[in-house]
């Protein structure tokens, strides 16, 4: 989309530059830089509280920086004078506690945004839901609420929602983190297909097997920086850094 | 009949004084870092008319609003809808900043990652949540403003109980017109708490 992708070389989607947030006197994330390519899978672990998700929430600016910048296909997001809302119709977020609107059907929940933002009409939206919802295999809770639905059925509707809207890129912070054990594995599934089918990815989550088998490359956040990077063989069979190799024995003695 | 009207006509006001104020105040306080200079002075303006109102007797407003700011006005129709409209906005205000308060910031979140404005997200996600956690609070602010009705007799207008003291006055005998119209107002407050249960339990239904 961008044009400056002739050379075959794929453009930074997102591009973070020396990002430093702070909450308070408390310094979350310290002078961060890195960037996730077109079609890239990124996944991103780390201890709790190391700001990874804190970094994943920069993207969209549901956190704003405290200094540093962030890049979306090339427009600097952070200028004050970005329409941000035109930002985040291209990047859609999952979150680990679904944040379905629970005043609402779960057609509803997926139609709304692409209507309120005029992105499209009420028909082609409910079209486009139709189509979705048959994808995940939930097509017949479209009159169904929330409530009534399991965590699992929750997050893969909560997933369907963002994509209604069409990204460029998918935001997935612990998205299956809040569910029961046999139900996430039908979460991940959906988050497979949409890896197979191109979607650029930035993943906060615990499920090591996911990041092995999806992931382009692995960030390990921990005390507010990006302490190692890697592709899956790298950072799961060749950790370097002792803080990485003490998280991952953790980790995987599970 | 006329304590009726007064009271629908007022709970209006009341409602959308109450609205306009917790959006404002709401607006101010989530709205981290940027707050625009509009609506500082907005949310002092708010915060000094909550104030105001609710550290001030119902019975003094009245009479303020009759005998000062309305002296030489003879509809006291107007003085006692705005009186009371002004004095429940400044609850109604509270209790909708409260139920907005309530609903789980990861609904605002969610409306904002989809590219939706703070206002759509408002008054498609977040308003209609806290409209269903309100209604019992809401009720009881009904019930309260019906009730202080009886107070703008002090005005001079012609209600419920100054109907009854007028039948007092004339007939000498206190006890038929005052416990008769305690009793009327017993039946319409029964009525709309009757009222109130019918419709949270309908608003409950479609959540299920």
């Amino acid at each position: 989309m961008s044009g400056d992708n002739m050379n075959g070389q794929a453009a930074d989607l997102i591009r973070i530059d020396n990002l430093t947030k702070k909450f308070g006197d408390n310094t979350v994330l310290h002078n961060v830089s890195t960037h996730i390519k077109k079609g890239e899978k990124v996944v991103i672990i780390g201890p709790s509280g190391s700001g990874k998700s804190t970094l994943l929430r920069c993207m969209n600016l549901l956190e704003t920086p405290t200094e540093g910048k962030v890049y979306f296909d090339g427009k600097d997001i952070t200028d004050p004078n970005t329409d941000i809302n035109a930002v985040r119709c291209q990047m859609g977020m999952v979150f680990q506690h679904f944040n379905l609107f629970p005043n609402m059907t779960v057609q509803r929940n997926i139609t709304l945004a692409p209507v309120r933002t005029g992105r499209m009409t009420e028909d082609e939206a409910a079209a486009e839901a139709k189509k979705l919802m048959e994808l995940v295999g939930l097509s017949d809770k479209a009159d169904a609420y929330p409530a009534s639905l399991s965590g699992g059925q929750k997050q893969r509707i909560a997933i369907v929602r963002a994509l209604a809207m069409k990204p460029q890129l998918m935001l997935f912070d612990e998205p299956t983190s809040a569910l029961d054990p046999e139900m996430v594995g039908e979460v991940l599934e959906v988050m497979m297909e949409l890896a197979e089918e191109g979607m650029t990815m930035a993943v906060v989550t615990h499920e090591m097997g996911f990041a092995r088998k999806v992931a382009d490359r692995v960030l390990f956040v921990a005390d507010g920086i990006i302490m190692e990077e890697g592709t899956p063989d790298e950072i799961f069979n060749h950790p370097k850094a002792p803080r990485l190799k003490d998280f991952l024995s953790k980790v995987l003695a599970q | 009949m006329s304590s009726i009207t007064i009271t629908v006509v007022a709970l209006a006001i009341g409602v959308v004084l109450g609205i306009l104020v917790a959006i404002v105040r709401t607006n101010h306080d989530q709205q981290k870092g940027h707050v625009s200079g509009v609506i500082k002075v907005l949310n002092v303006i708010c915060k000094i008319y909550t104030t105001v109102i609710r550290g001030t007797p119902m019975m003094v407003q009245l009479l303020i609003m009759g005998f000062v700011i309305f002296a030489n006005s003879r509809n006291y129709y107007m003085i006692a809808v705005l009186s009371l409209g002004i004095n429940s906005g400044a609850y109604v205000s509270e209790i909708f900043r409260s139920g907005i308060q309530s609903i789980d910031p990861g609904q605002m979140e969610a409306g904002r990652s989809l590219g939706m404005t703070y206002g759509t997200v408002m008054k498609d996600i977040i308003i209609p949540q806290a409209v269903k956690n309100i209604l019992p609070a809401l009720g009881n602010e009904l019930i309260t403003l019906f009730k202080d009705t009886s107070l703008v007799s002090v005005i001079g207008m012609s209600e419920l109980t100054k109907v009854a003291r007028d039948i007092q006055a004339i007939t000498y005998l206190p006890m038929m017109p005052y416990l008769g119209i305690a009793a009327l107002y017993l039946v319409v407050v029964m009525i709309l708490t009757w009222l109130q249960g019918k419709l949270e339990r309908r608003l409950r239904r479609s959540e299920r």
